[in-house]
């Protein structure tokens, strides 16, 4: 599925970065309308049993989400702080489907995140919340880590500080 | 709403006794009595006349989940208030995370919208927190002794009401009165996170 180069978002969405990190592990279809990446409930596995040696911060969030976005320069610092040690930004908007256009796709674009964000496209959130983590209220801002080499996990609910995060991650990535 | 008792503020002994629990209720546990002030101004309680459950709704103004549902709730308790289920809803938000979520704002919210069933203010938040709500809208669902027999998402899809394809309160009401168990007691709630007071 090659993006078209007439329109900026898809342009950027296929930016080297995006495609050579994750866009392997990535089951996404492209909602015609909304030029957003969208992923489905089996996602959630897709990424768990991933072939990669990219460590995926998987973040939960929403446009609406107050504290979501207060935590998004952190995480943003967080996957630039670790980039060399193939740490990977997967940022999974839990927006409204109606509210892509006109909410997630400017917020995406204003605040350049477009190579990590993608949309969950399933209407029911209790067919795949258990999947990423049974203990998972369903809140957000919720961040989950995984470590496909070592086999590691974290999951944190709630806001989190640069420091949470970084010990969070470490604790995926240490063996 | 009739069958509720209203109650004075001096009355408000008897529920302040109870020990707000750090876990919350679980499905089968007796939940709490409370006494809270209803956008109306008067305070209401659960104790009083027998009927035969309560449809316990924490929500709030400003959710985008809870303004999705709102019209539902509506219906739900037009629907099963006269069947004995009426919906009380609770906003427990601190409304200086949320300014929205404030007192006055829930009046107005609830003038405009023409809400029908109870919509109260959990200022202490202490409400929110014995029974383990953590979401905006978070159902449970009392039955006449206030056992705890549902909790979690009013139905499968928050987004769009024509879509939905499983009603999770509305079938667990009717598994009670079809004298049943509940047959899926327990779903997660789907929905923002309650503002929790500093």
């Amino acid at each position: 599925m090659r993006p078209q180069p007439k329109c900026p978002i898809r342009r950027l969405y296929s930016m080297r970065d995006f495609f050579g990190a994750f866009a392997v592990l990535l089951l996404f279809h492209t909602s015609t309308l909304a030029q957003m990446p969208m992923v489905k409930a089996g996602q959630i596995d897709a990424w768990r049993k991933a072939k990669t040696d990219s460590v995926l911060v998987i973040n939960f969030w929403a446009t609406w989400c107050v504290p979501c976005i207060e935590e998004l320069p952190d995480l943003l610092r967080l996957n630039t702080a670790y980039a060399d040690r193939k740490v990977r930004l997967v940022l999974v908007s839990n927006d409204f489907k109606k509210n892509i256009e006109t909410k997630v796709v400017p917020f995406v674009r204003e605040h350049a995140i477009e190579p990590y964000t993608v949309f969950m496209d399933e209407p029911t959130p209790n067919k795949w919340i258990d999947t990423v983590n049974p203990d998972w209220s369903g809140g957000i801002p919720s961040t989950w880590m995984l470590n496909p080499v070592n086999g590691k996990e974290a999951f944190h609910e709630g806001k989190m500080s640069y420091e949470q995060m970084e010990k969070m991650l470490l604790s995926v990535l240490e063996n | 709403m009739k069958k509720l008792t209203l109650l004075l503020l001096a009355t408000f002994l008897t529920a302040a006794c109870a020990l707000a629990q750090g876990t919350g209720y679980k499905v089968g546990d007796v939940a709490r009595d409370f006494t809270l002030k209803g956008v109306d101004g008067n305070m209401y309680s659960l104790e009083g006349e027998i009927i035969e459950g309560f449809i316990v709704i924490f929500t709030c103004n400003h959710c985008p989940y809870a303004i999705a549902y709102e019209d539902r709730i509506i219906e739900l308790n037009k629907k099963y208030a006269s069947l004995g289920y009426p919906v009380i809803a609770i906003n427990p938000n601190d409304p200086v995370k949320q300014p929205d979520d404030s007192y006055e704002k829930m009046q107005v919210r609830a003038r405009e919208k023409g809400f029908n069933f109870l919509y109260l203010y959990d200022e202490t938040q202490e409400i929110a927190k014995a029974y383990g709500a953590t979401r905006t809208p978070h159902v449970y669902l009392l039955d006449k002794n206030r056992v705890v027999r549902y909790i979690g998402a009013i139905d499968d899809n928050h987004e769009d009401a024509t879509a939905v394809k499983e009603k999770y309160l509305e079938n667990a009401i009717n598994d009670l009165r079809n004298g049943k168990a509940v047959a899926v007691p327990q779903t997660k709630a789907i929905g923002c996170t309650i503002k929790w007071k500093a």
